[in-house]
């Protein structure tokens, strides 16, 4: 009921009839998966461009952004007997050396679990449990509550989240694309808060709307953000305040402030970022799987971050559209991925192959 | 989608998503039972405000014919 009401078609074309009066050519960007899937899913995509807006996705993709060094890690714990879980979308992530995939099917104990709840569960029928935990400030605060309720002592973390903020400031920093707006993600400010996107604000900056993930959601983002280019305007402004409040989930924030800290790490087509990964705090160093397992680690595969053929990097930086990929549905396919950003179903190339006519 | 809570015993709800009933963890929300939440990989992140959602509506209806002179 509630989200049929905001399917409404009327006011979908509605909207799309005021942006053809703006007769504007805009490019916008969104860093994140579940607005991708909308975008394409419902072909908004499509109306959008036909009224001179087009809209790429960025750098928020949790399973894309992990580097190929970082899924390495996991595949060396596992092949040295240690439980691995991982969100079902790693599986399958291309490295060098296989994927977490192939490594199970040789006969390493890799498990796929829908939250960290179900890795500390496990953790009672194994001798050696990491959790090899993915995300932006939306996941971050399951796996610190996690960190910080007593887990059991064979239970450990291989940290690979990430904070998105300090990759919107590389985008900008880069320069590389044009980015006349920003799409924010729903789900990161329902942890954040709005203020944090401000510093992206003001006469330097660009406008921004915190959307939510419904199709209605997204046109009304877009027409915000259309309406802030008309009138010169670069604010935040939420257009998804049923879920996202200015001082975001304080609660959240805490658990995150006490079981990690901040460090720089790079990020799969980018360099490394300060600041940007958050890595198990000092006094939850027993449960810090880099930490525990720093020999077999030392002994990881150095392996090259560039996939060759694969432009995961250029896609998640929206330089490229998915299709641009010379890959793309060639080589590149869900069945046979070159790269993580076709492995995911948050991942841009994904999106693109599953809803391709 | 957001999900309604069918049960609280602790830290752990009961909800149901879409007509799927999963147990999530609550302990980031304040929310009661026959209150929506977001959930996302098993807690629940935020409540969903109901009165908010009803006004956004409005809000969406009133600030496209108030921008018809555009």
């Amino acid at each position: 009921m509630m989200d049929l009401r905001f399917r409404d078609e009327s006011t979908a074309s509605k909207v799309i009839s005021k942006l053809r009066e703006m007769d504007l050519e805009l490019r916008f960007m969104h860093v994140c998966g579940t607005h991708q899937d909308t975008l394409v899913k419902f072909g908004l995509e499509r109306m959008l461009s036909e009224v001179g807006i087009t809209i790429g996705q960025g750098p928020g993709c949790p399973v894309c952004v992990t580097t190929t060094k970082e899924v390495v890690e996991a595949i060396t714990l596992a092949r040295s007997g240690v439980t691995i879980t991982v969100f079902g979308d790693m599986m399958a992530v291309p490295t060098p050396v296989g994927s977490l995939a192939d490594i199970k099917a040789e006969g390493a104990d890799v498990r796929v679990v829908y939250s960290v709840e179900d890795a500390l569960r496990m953790s009672a029928d194994v001798e050696r449990m990491v959790f090899m935990a993915i995300g932006f400030e939306t996941t971050s605060p399951s796996t610190a509550y996690a960190l910080l309720n007593e887990p059991p002592k064979n239970f450990s973390v291989l940290s690979c989240h990430r904070l998105l903020p300090p990759a919107l400031v590389a985008l900008f920093s880069m320069g590389e694309v044009r980015i006349d707006g920003l799409i924010q993600p729903g789900h990161v400010a329902t942890i954040t808060g709005t203020e944090i996107f401000e510093r992206f604000a003001g006469p330097k900056g660009v406008p921004q709307v915190v959307t939510g993930f419904e199709p209605l959601d997204l046109l009304m983002g877009v027409y915000m953000l259309a309406k802030q280019v008309k009138e010169g305007r670069s604010e935040v402004e939420n257009e998804y305040p049923r879920v996202v409040r200015p001082e975001g989930n304080p609660k959240a924030r805490e658990l995150l402030s006490r079981a990690f800290r901040p460090v720089d790490r790079a990020w799969r087509g980018f360099p490394v970022l300060p600041l940007s990964a958050l890595e198990v705090a000092d006094d939850l160093a027993d449960h810090n799987a880099r930490l525990i397992y720093e020999d077999v680690l030392r002994d990881a595969p150095q392996v090259k971050e560039d996939m060759g053929g694969c432009r995961c990097g250029e896609v998640l930086r929206g330089i490229i559209r998915s299709e641009e990929c010379p890959a793309f549905g060639k080589g590149c396919s869900p069945k046979r991925p070159m790269g993580p950003c076709m492995v995911s179903r948050e991942g841009s190339c994904n999106i693109s192959y599953r809803y391709r006519e | 989608m957001p999900a309604k809570i069918l049960s609280i015993k602790g830290d752990e709800a009961e909800v149901d998503f879409g007509g799927a009933i999963r147990k999530t963890n609550l302990s980031m929300v304040k929310a009661e039972v026959g209150e929506y939440v977001i959930i996302h990989a098993g807690f629940a992140i935020q409540k969903v405000d109901e009165e908010e959602a009803r006004e956004t509506l409005q809000l969406w209806n009133e600030f496209l014919d108030s921008t018809k002179q555009d």
